[in-house]
Formats: structure tokens, sequence, C-alpha cells
């Protein structure tokens, strides 16, 4: 049974860090704490799901079509409230309480446009195939889900550690201005990120709307709760701890409820969080950003 | 009078609830006064209203010592998660603060023997009277206001502009913070105590995420220059779903909207008496060159 379970907690843990690392992206590069991340994930999964019912596209399409159009939604966000924002020199604090705003702008559109209700992809469209490893039991879905995600980590990874751009990205994380006076495009690379950003959080709600077979427009709120205790376990706007928090509170979800009870899912990991919180407040990965006078 | 009555028995919780967010708009107020992003007040006012609650209907306590026991437990777990959070500064405080709102989220709806988890508590006997949230609401009126005028007040104002600056100048920067901290909890604690007792029923979902947002946009919607800002983003608020009936599930939209567009066109709020100031003098001036000609 451990197998099983284990597998479980990969397929959930990997989507936890498709979402996690959009939202941290955000943050190291924008320096935005991004609560718009939630609406823009279940965003993607209803464009998935229209695309489907309505305009009846394969799978695979649809799922292009929800990281195309929710990567449109982060960008347009970036440019219409964000880079004022920017230009404005705001405090952080202020950007942060207008993507709430943009969250429950999304979340009660969703819901007037396509009520509250619950719904499902069509039960024929899933692969429900098993595929036998050593004796485990793993679904056709599950594997894509696993795979996809760490493709697009691994395409992540790459770009931030082994190319210009990436470069660029960890300079501006640095200082966006002495990013400008370098000639970096800083306004493109940060609208880059928003669509990077929010492109990975829509296919993650696909993802998880494909997993649990359910859509409604506040599904984007539990995993913006999660997507918060991840980047604290890992570090805040670290790319590594966002990815090891997220397979952390994926394996303590699945196993505490595998073993302890369904109860105490949110329990094990948000009573770690608070671990963490009391004991290393900046995450496993993080510092403490302390201005030197 | 018999108008008065008639509109008394309709609207009655409505008045009060708009004097216990505005409670909960200056505890909010408080922290931010002394630069502080600290998004723990739904969390506090939860655990207020937990434990007044629990006090009356298990221990049997008068209402007046579960308001003060409504008071001291959020101000001691404030002290307690404080020491080690308050040294994060920024957006990071306002995440590991977003955190610690899960978390007693999720231990609430985990401690069933006690909280009811869940399902909530029931049956709380509605105690609060108007004079009770009048009472509370002058006090604290009263206390801030003499507070901003003191020693004290004047060192959360330093911290705000600049917490290197203020330790240099002989300030306990983090004693400080701690206070107001602690202090924004308590407020926070008996708003939470006041409500339990007039809705005669709470649930751990009443004190998530969408609450701390929520008390976050009053306080920014009105202002946090002074302490008018906060009482009147409180009341507008409250207010806004009443007056938006028609627009049904599109209702929470404007919300947002209104979020998002205060922070972009006044970001010091509705409630900004230096811009009152500016029209005021604008209008003037533009008088007196009109005689002239």
């Amino acid at each position: 049974m451990l197998e099983q379970q284990l597998v479980n907690a990969l397929s959930l843990g990997s989507v936890y860090a498709l979402f996690a690392l959009g939202f941290t992206l955000i943050f190291g590069v924008l320096g935005v704490i991004n609560l718009s991340h939630g609406a823009v994930f279940m965003l993607g999964a209803y464009a998935a799901l229209q695309a489907v019912l309505k305009l009846h596209m394969p799978l695979w399409a649809a799922l292009i079509a929800a990281l195309l159009f929710s990567g449109v939604v982060g960008m347009l966000i970036d440019v219409l409230v964000l880079r004022p924002l920017r230009k404005r020199n705001a405090p952080h604090l202020i950007p942060m309480i207008a993507t709430i705003g943009i969250g429950i702008f999304f979340n009660s559109a969703v819901q007037g446009l396509f009520s509250a209700d619950n719904q499902r992809f069509p039960s024929d469209l899933l692969p429900d195939q098993q595929v036998y490893f050593w004796g485990v039991q793993v679904s056709v879905l599950e594997i894509a889900i696993i795979v996809l995600s760490f493709a697009l980590m691994g395409a992540l990874f790459f770009v931030m550690n082994r190319t210009q751009i990436g470069r660029a990205l960890r300079a501006i994380a640095e200082s966006p201005k002495a990013a400008a006076l370098l000639g970096i495009n800083v306004e493109g690379l940060f609208l880059l990120t928003s669509f990077t950003a929010a492109a990975l959080g829509g296919v993650a709600g696909v993802l998880i709307a494909l997993y649990s077979n359910a859509v409604f427009p506040l599904m984007g709120q539990p995993i913006l709760h999660k997507g918060i205790a991840v980047i604290i376990l890992g570090g805040m706007g670290d790319i590594r701890g966002a990815l090891v928090g997220a397979m952390f509170l994926g394996f303590a979800e699945v196993l505490s409820v595998a073993y302890i009870g369904s109860t105490m899912r949110d329990a094990v990991g948000f009573g770690l969080l608070f671990l963490v919180l009391l004991l290393r407040p900046q995450g496993l990965f993080g510092k403490v950003l302390e201005r030197k006078a | 009078m018999e108008s008065f009555d008639n509109f008394w028995a309709i609207y009655s919780n409505l008045v009060l609830t708009i004097g216990i967010n505005g409670l909960l708009a200056l505890s909010i107020y408080l922290t931010l006064s002394c630069g502080l992003l600290a998004m723990a007040n739904a969390a506090f006012m939860g655990i207020g209203a937990y434990t007044a609650s629990l006090l009356i209907m298990n221990a049997g306590a008068p209402f007046g010592v579960a308001l003060l026991g409504g008071m001291a437990a959020p101000t001691l777990v404030a002290l307690v998660i404080g020491a080690p959070t308050l040294r994060l500064s920024g957006v990071y405080l306002a995440m590991a603060t977003l955190g610690f709102g899960e978390v007693v989220r999720v231990a609430i709806l985990n401690a069933e023997s006690w909280t009811g988890g869940a399902l909530g508590l029931n049956g709380i006997p509605q105690s609060t009277q108007w004079w009770h949230v009048v009472g509370a609401l002058v006090l604290v009126l009263l206390v801030l206001w003499r507070l901003r005028r003191s020693r004290i007040g004047r060192a959360f104002e330093a911290i705000k502009e600049d917490g290197v600056a203020a330790s240099l100048m002989g300030i306990g920067v983090l004693s400080h913070k701690m206070l107001a901290f602690a202090l924004g909890a308590a407020i926070a604690g008996l708003a939470g105590a006041l409500n339990a007792h007039l809705t005669f029923f709470i649930g751990p979902s009443e004190f998530g995420f969408d609450r701390g947002v929520d008390i976050l946009t009053m306080a920014i919607l009105g202002g946090t220059g002074g302490l008018t800002g906060p009482v009147l983003g409180a009341a507008i608020i409250t207010l806004l779903p009443e007056l938006l009936r028609s627009l049904k599930d599109f209702r929470t939209m404007v919300n947002g909207i209104i979020l998002v567009v205060i922070v972009l066109f006044l970001p010091r709020g509705l409630w900004d008496p230096l811009r009152f100031r500016q029209w005021w003098a604008r209008r003037k001036a533009v008088g007196a060159s009109g005689e002239k000609r």
C-alpha cells in the first residue's frame, strides 16, 4: 500500500509544485505576493473546460489553450495593474492588495458567468487505463500529470540557470534598477515572467481539475493557501525551495490521510508550517533580508 | 419613534456589524501604523470569538469575563508568535501571518471536541447589546487617539518611516512592534467576542483568508492615515452588499473592482485630510483669481 500512496503523493506534490513555482517566480522577480494566482489557476481550468465543451478540442489542445489563456491573463494583470504601481514606486503592500482585488474580481465574475456549481470534464475524455509498475497500480492520468509537471519544471530550471534570460531574471531579482542600468529590458522580462508564472498556474489548474474531476469558481482558494504554505516552507522567492516545499506538502497530506485520518490532512501540513514559522520564519532555504543602513 | 423602532428591528444587526467591523479595521490600522503588514487579524478575531464563547458556554462565565478572556487569549498568542515573526519585514511578514491564519483555521477545524470542528459552535447566547458595541468602539478610538499623540505613537510612526533610523534614535523597534501587534490582536479578539454573541453562531471558515482580506480592504479603502478612515471603510464595506443586492452573483465583483481602483487611483484611501486640504486650497485659489478678473 505504501508504494500506492507514494505515487499519489508524487502526483499531488508535482501539481502543487507547478502552482507554487509560478507563485514564487512572481515573488522572486517582481517582488509581489500575487494573491490572484489562485484565481488564475481557476481560470486555466475553466478555459480548458470551455475549450473541450464549446470548441470540442482534444484534451492536449485544450491544455495548450488554457496555458496561453492564463498566460495572457497574467500579462494583462501586469500591464493594467502592476506596472502602473511600479511606475509610482508603491510600497510592497500595495500591489499585494491590488492582486487580492483582482482575485475577488475573477472569482465572482466566473461565479456569475458559470454559476457556483461544480462542473466536470466529459467522462469519455479522461484516460482511465491503469498501468502496473512493480505491482503498483498507476493511472495514465497520474503518469501524465507527473511527467508534464516535471517537464515544465525542468524547462523552467534550465531557463533560469543556463540561459541568458535566466541570468537577466536573476539580476532583476537582485535589483531591478541595477539590471536596467546594465541594459536589461526589465519591463519586457517582467511581462515574460508574468506570462510564464500565470501559464504554469493555469496548467496546474487544468491538472487538478482532471485529477479530482471538479471545476468550480472557488477552486483556486485552497490551493492559494497551500501555495503560501509551500513558499513559506521552502523559503520565499526560492525556486528550489518551492519544489521541495510542494513535494513535502504533497507527501505530508497523502500520508496523513492514509495513516492518521482524513481530518488530519491539512493539520499535518499546516502544523508543520507553524513550526517552521516559529523556528525558521524565513523558510528552509530562505535568507532573512535585512537592510544594512 | 415608531419608525425608528421599525428601522432598528430590521437593521440593528447591520448597524452593530458596522461597529464590529470598525473595531477590526482599527485593529489592522494599528499594526499598519507601525509599518507592519500583519494579516493575522482574522485569526485573532477567531481566537477571541472561540475563547469568549467557550468561557460562557462551558465555564458559565459572565459576559464581561468572557470579553476579557476574548481579548487576553489572542494577545497571548500574539506575544508567542510575534517574537519570531516580527523580525521579518514587509511582504515576508504578510506571508508568515497569512500562514499563521491558516494554521489557526485548521487548528479550530481539528479541535472538534472543543470547537465543534467544521460544524462550528451553535447557540451562543445573544448577550451583545448595542451599547456594548458602541462602548467598545468609543473606548478603542479613545485609546488609539491618545496613543497616536503619545511618545509610543510617535515611535510607531518613526518605525514605519524607517526602522533602522528609528533604532538609531534609541527606539526599541522590536518591543514597539510587539506592542502594536499584541494590542491589535486584543482589539481583533474583542471584535470577535462581540460578534460571536451577536450572531450566536461561529464556524472556522468565518475566520479564514477571506475575512482577513475583508479587514484589510476596509482599512485600505477608508485610508490608514488616521482613525476616521478605517471606520469609514468598515461602514462602506459592510453596507455595500446591501446596496448592491440587484447585482446578485456579480455583487462581490464590485468589491474586487473597488479594491483595485482605490489602490491604483487613491492610494491613501477615501479619507485623506491632506487631499481635502489641497482641494480646498485649489478652490480658494481659483476663487481668488476669479475675483481679480
